[in-house]
């Protein structure tokens, strides 16, 4: 068999229905290859979104998604989406075309050492320099990226190789001396964790990302009723619990409610489950007191202690560590706690004077979420736009949301609203973004066109990059504004129109309930173009 | 210091001075070689920081899919030894001293020139410094050390 066909083959033994890709020179005989198989390829405009495309869909489908670029400047502009995934712990396959392997080395035409340029953003990547092993790192490679912490792993494939012949048997197990990730929980760590609990008068769950990766939302329903313990979430957590559970608060952060936080200063046990807390969780570092005591469940051992002390650390996969709690946790006496943590919520409002000339995002978000499907995808962008939607979007029941939470890439939402809608193509797909992300990555707009599905699109536009503007007021000095205003932004309606997309402009929040249902109910894509108040503030 | 087992395949390397040049790790030196078996190499690794440094660094290690093993060698518990080879001015009426000083501390002169001694000499930290600091006087011309390998004493093997 032909190594290009072996590879796809590869593909089609792993389950892969869909990659998002974006041909060169170095990938001719691969696409070959995938012109006379079943599995459909989408072809993106820019390599950097066959990358977000392939996010979005592992992220809808549940699975490793697949995307593949040529090489040099197609695999160098995959760079920012494969660490846009490697930071979200998103499982991907990304494959490179590479120059012909007597001429790696040589600087060639469109030659990148590819393979040392990702080695930062990857979980692990391949140079294929023998054709025999293309099975075995395909095996090896999807097994990588879907188990233990989730991740973007490269193959990059020289040209010639990818011509030649080999024998092709596809490997039913691994053999990776070097990789064993830990699932259940030390038994022992457990019982320690168990006792800590027992004894908390103020306990709090604070749910990562880590639980969408190993699909523990329900154990950790589960859990936090059994328990009586009040859960809050980070920025990718969102969606680990739903927002209408009986134990749910909100989102910490430099970005969550200041309520989550002042819980989370409060609280004598805080236990943390699939996340790492990075800075932008604990604004900084700072937010548990010292004298909390620390669970830290993660299935990455390098995560545990990084960041934060910890008290009882318990590596393992979410899931299966919650179901050992479950078995075990009686119900905590935390009435009191509960009940101060109802009171503070309640009290807290974020005031705006609306203005009658434009649309308040808050109010677009609040009324969308009693719009949408229970089971309705959000991809979100970087920015203002993101945090809007975080804050304001009613993740309840079986609804996601997908956003760039640890790189912060502008760009990301559109590509990502592709994958996912292509994921899952029943389920109702809305794309976040602000005026600057929409421009990042305009030129999707033909791949969504061409895949023949619907999403609607909801632009927030303030013509300005409205999270930097309000950096400089807060950082440098009022009205100290400098490189953030789009003077000559496009007219986005008629761009719509261009690319056969229907669109709406919405200056007031009275449209909006009207501009929506024509935009849920319609078959073809939409965009809602809401304009904003330049000087509303991001925490809204 | 640190003992890690890692795959025998090019890259190894590069990504494990990546992780420290990227996390802010010094690497004060590193030796790596081929073990009993082709395939595996064993790299030595010395490091400077506080605990959680240590830790981390064993973590970040571990992670890395071509790290088979990241053990601890404890100064108590472990031989560690490097190699050095110095270039040494050696004129005629010096001569006799180097050879004395060299037997003491039973390294080798391994080359001779009409007015150099090129000397071998494998040792632990201590021993290294003493010989650098008794020859130093003479005139060293060049020094090059391996940097320090070592494992774990008693019967006890890095697999265990």
């Amino acid at each position: 068999m032909k190594a290009s066909n072996a590879i796809v083959k590869c593909l089609e033994k792993e389950g892969i229905d869909i990659v998002f890709g974006y041909p060169g020179g170095a990938l001719v005989p691969i696409y070959e290859a995938l012109r006379t198989s079943n599995i459909k390829h989408v072809l993106v405009r820019h390599e950097q979104a066959a990358a977000h495309c392939a996010s979005g869909f592992a992220r809808s489908r549940g699975k490793t998604g697949v995307c593949m670029a040529t090489s040099g400047p197609g695999a160098t502009n995959l760079i920012t989406g494969i660490a846009t995934a490697y930071m979200d712990s998103i499982p991907l396959i990304v494959i490179t075309g590479q120059v012909s392997s007597r001429a790696i080395g040589k600087d060639v035409f469109q030659e990148a050492d590819v393979v040392g340029a990702t080695e930062p953003f990857t979980k692990h990547n391949y140079l294929v320099k023998d054709p025999e092993d293309i099975p075995r790192i395909f095996k090896e490679a999807f097994y990588i990226a879907s188990t233990g912490r989730p991740g973007p792993v490269l193959i990059d494939i020289p040209v010639d190789i990818q011509k030649e012949s080999i024998s092709f048997s596809y490997p039913g197990a691994v053999n990776i001396p070097g990789y064993n990730p830990t699932y259940v929980g030390h038994s022992g760590q457990v019982k320690r964790a168990l006792k800590k609990l027992k004894t908390s008068k103020r306990p709090l769950i604070c749910a990562g990302g880590g639980i969408l990766c190993s699909k523990a939302s329900k154990e950790l329903k589960t859990f936090s009723e059994k328990a009586k313990i009040p859960v809050v979430h980070t920025l990718m957590g969102i969606g680990s619990l739903p927002s209408d559970s009986k134990y749910y608060v909100g989102m910490v952060g430099s970005h969550g409610y200041s309520f989550s936080n002042r819980l989370v200063a409060e609280a004598d046990l805080l236990m943390i489950i699939g996340a790492r807390v990075g800075d932008r969780a604990t604004a900084g570092f700072k937010l548990a007191n010292e004298k909390t005591d620390i669970i830290h469940i993660d299935i990455d051992p390098a995560e545990v202690g990084k960041n934060i002390n910890t008290t009882i650390p318990v590596v393992g996969d979410a899931k299966n560590i919650l179901k050992q709690f479950i078995e075990k946790i009686e119900a905590l006496e935390t009435e009191e706690w509960v009940e101060r943590i109802k009171a503070l919520k309640n009290g807290s409002t974020v005031k705006y004077d609306h203005k009658k000339s434009f649309v308040n995002p808050k109010e677009a978000l609040k009324t969308l979420s009693h719009m949408v499907d229970d089971d309705a995808i959000f991809t979100a962008d970087v920015g203002q736009n993101q945090i809007w939607a975080a804050r304001n979007l009613e993740i309840i029941d079986n609804r996601k949301f997908f956003t760039s939470g640890g790189l912060g890439t502008m760009g990301y939402s559109l590509p990502a609203a592709i994958g996912a809608k292509l994921g899952t193509p029943d389920k109702t797909v809305v794309c976040i973004l602000g005026d600057g992300s929409f421009q990042m990555a305009l030129g999707e707009l033909a791949t969504l066109c061409e895949t023949g599905l619907n999403i609607m699109i909801l632009l927030f536009n303030n013509n300005r990059l409205g999270m930097v503007r309000e950096l400089q007021d807060t950082h440098i000095g009022k009205g100290k504004y400098f490189g953030v205003d789009f003077t000559a932004n496009p007219d986005f309606i008629k761009i719509a129109h261009a690319y056969d997309i229907k669109g709406i402009r919405v200056n007031t929040n009275e449209e909006l309930e009207t501009a929506f249902s024509t935009a849920l109910n319609s078959k073809d894509s939409y965009i809602i173009e809401c304009m904003v108040d330049p000087k509303i503030l991001t925490n809204l | 210091m640190l003992s890690v087992l890692v795959e025998n395949n090019s890259g190894v390397l590069s990504r494990i001075a990546g992780l420290f040049s990227r996390r802010g790790y010094n690497i004060d030196s590193l030796s790596v070689g081929v073990t009993e078996n082709p395939d595996i190499s064993r790299m030595t690794i010395t490091v400077t920081g506080d605990d959680y440094i240590l830790e981390q660094i064993k973590k970040q290690l571990n992670k890395l899919i071509n790290v088979i093993k990241v053990v601890e060698l404890k100064p108590e518990k472990s031989v560690y030894r490097e190699l050095i080879l110095v270039k040494v001015k050696a004129h005629a009426e010096d001569r006799t001293v180097i050879k004395e000083t060299v037997n003491i501390f039973r390294a080798n002169i391994v080359d001779i020139s009409p007015k150099t001694l090129t000397v071998e000499m494998t040792g632990d930290a201590g021993k290294i410094s003493a010989f650098v600091d008794v020859i130093k006087p003479f005139g060293i011309i060049e020094l090059v050390r391996t940097g320090f390998t070592g494992m774990q004493r008693g019967g006890i093997k890095i697999t265990d």
